[in-house]
């Protein structure tokens, strides 16, 4: 009973918490104590420019990457410290779309679609014919089943990724750069993709990205992350109605160096190097 | 000190090196005997389309090398032989030494050369491409769906490959045999027949048994293993290629050692 109450208990709250997340790669932290909240049916679009962290915190939710301290709750479940065979379970209900699609290339790309249907569901082979010609036709890509990955455009093999990925029908769904390397009009196709996906099957969905437009089109809420930490988080409206400098710089696409302040620069060129401190010291006197 | 160190650094990491490849391929064959019975998927489309490829493909290439090495080996000895008188040893003399060293050795050098590279390269450019990243994101354990299909191929077809490349060796000796030693057909054969006991071939196929074990876990603890970007998958491939040739080589002595102190040579 208490057990049933703590469930539903669970399943009122946010689909997705994370609490001080860090993540080290040997002696380097790249995420230094990140926390957020994703509701139910949600998008979130995480933002953040190359070597923020967004890739490492994607790793981290989808349980690519060890946590070196903090808390991922998904669905009411810890993927930081649940036993191997428990995160297996949740990765069954997610599903991820990788950069480059990720594709099988030995495999067609029905094979590719049908894979988590033949290793985890039950199924019969007709029906699970049927799942994955349903799955090709939700991403636009009817009749392509016998196609190898290699004979698909960029777009389309994206697509087929995200066929893939909704083959299990997840309840949350993971993008990494849905849009990187497309032309305008291809990635306006899976931004328009991503939004039916969320009309129809009311998902939640976290994309991480560094593409502006697609992000203010796809997102209920945003999250600026830079040098592994939260800048911003709001509301696409909030986002630019911001007047944080780091968040105006992001938008307004500033380059580092025109924010870069004469001093900050002076102490980066000159820290740890002896007898310099000096000449920093009577800088910071001015 | 600092020598004695560095020696130490080398040995543990050698160490380590072992244990990894051990561990890689104990899951793959948990994965390949113990797992179906545990309610795991038996992957027999993707063993079968593996043993293909490392065995019934290599056929031809194999056939005409130890058809070639066979007849080497009978020009060699016959070299010292004749000086004897006792030609009509070369029968004897390649039988012997094909199935118990040259047969094996030259099937899994083989076998390195097209399948241990190629698992490497295979695994290495899944993990650059991310999908080896995806399968885990599917919740399919890559040890399981990669590793253990190739290891089941492997385990069944070198023994397979190691009898072929036996037969092959010895007709290639009888070539010499009947053109220049003054043997018929059957005549070598039989001697080439009478000259072994079947230890000589069991150890030959135990070794091969264990030459594929270590190419199947060195080609694909170095593709797993791959990092980076494209330039690491060559890197990967050789190191695969050169670590599997060695590591054959001192399972090659081991087990021979073995033999030879247990009595059985």
């Amino acid at each position: 009973m208490a057990e049933s109450k703590k469930e539903s208990e669970r399943t009122d709250g946010p689909m997705i918490s994370v609490r001080d997340l860090r993540v080290q790669y040997g002696e380097r932290e790249i995420l230094h104590g990140i926390s957020f909240d994703v509701a139910r049916s949600e998008t979130l679009v995480i933002l953040g420019g190359s070597g923020s962290g967004k890739s490492t915190l994607l790793r981290a939710l989808v349980g690519l990457q060890k946590p070196s301290a903090g808390q991922i709750w998904m669905r009411g479940q810890d993927i930081a410290d649940v036993t191997h065979r428990g995160l297996d379970e949740i990765r069954k209900k997610i599903g991820m779309s990788f950069q480059g699609g990720a594709l099988f290339g030995s495999m067609t790309v029905g094979e590719n679609v049908a894979l988590p249907l033949r290793e985890h569901a039950k199924l019969e082979e007709s029906t699970i014919e049927i799942i994955v010609r349903l799955k090709l036709d939700q991403v636009g890509l009817t009749g392509f089943e016998n196609y190898m990955p290699s004979e698909l455009s960029g777009g389309m093999k994206k697509r087929a990724a995200v066929a893939r990925a909704l083959a299990m029908d997840p309840d949350i769904l993971f993008f990494d750069e849905p849009s990187a390397g497309l032309d305008p009009i291809i990635a306006a196709g899976i931004d328009h993709l991503i939004n039916q996906l969320k009309k129809a099957f009311h998902m939640t969905i976290i994309v991480v990205t560094h593409e502006l437009a697609s992000a203010f089109l796809i997102a209920d809420r945003m999250v600026l992350i830079d040098k592994g930490q939260i800048v911003a988080m709001g509301t696409t409206e909030e986002m630019r109605s911001s007047t944080q400098p780091r968040v105006r710089q992001f938008l307004d696409r500033v380059a580092e160096s025109e924010v870069t302040q004469e001093l900050n620069y002076l102490q980066m060129l000159t820290e740890g190097i002896a007898g310099t401190s000096r000449m920093a010291g009577w800088k910071r006197g001015l | 000190m600092e020598p004695l160190a560095k020696i130490g650094e080398l040995v543990t990491d050698c160490l380590a090196y072992l244990g990894s490849l051990a561990f890689l391929i104990g899951g793959a064959a948990y994965s390949a005997f113990v797992g179906p019975f545990r309610g795991k998927p038996f992957r027999w489309q993707r063993a079968l389309s593996q043993a293909m490829e490392i065995g019934v493909r290599a056929l031809p290439i194999l056939s005409l090398i130890t058809f070639f090495i066979g007849l080497i080996l009978a020009l060699q000895s016959a070299y010292e032989l004749r000086k004897l008188g006792a030609l009509s040893l070369v029968a004897t003399a390649v039988a012997i030494s094909v199935t118990r060293e040259l047969g094996p050795l030259i099937t899994a050098i083989l076998v390195i050369g097209r399948s241990g590279s190629a698992f490497a390269a295979e695994i290495g450019t899944m993990r650059i491409t991310e999908e080896i990243d995806a399968l885990e994101t599917m919740a399919i354990e890559p040890v399981d769906f990669l590793v253990a299909p190739k290891f089941l191929a492997m385990v069944v077809m070198m023994p397979c490959l190691t009898i072929w490349a036996n037969t092959m060796g010895i007709l290639g000796g009888s070539l010499f045999g009947v053109a220049q030693a003054d043997f018929t057909w059957v005549r070598y054969m039989r001697s080439s027949l009478d000259a072994l006991y079947l230890h000589d071939i069991t150890t030959g196929l135990i070794k091969s048994v264990m030459f594929g074990i270590t190419i199947t876990a060195v080609g694909c603890y170095e593709g797993l293993s791959t990092s980076g970007g494209a330039e690491e998958i060559g890197r990967s491939t050789t190191r695969a290629v050169v670590m599997s040739i060695f590591l054959v080589i001192a399972v090659d002595l081991v087990f021979t050692a073995l033999f030879f102190f247990a009595g059985e040579s």
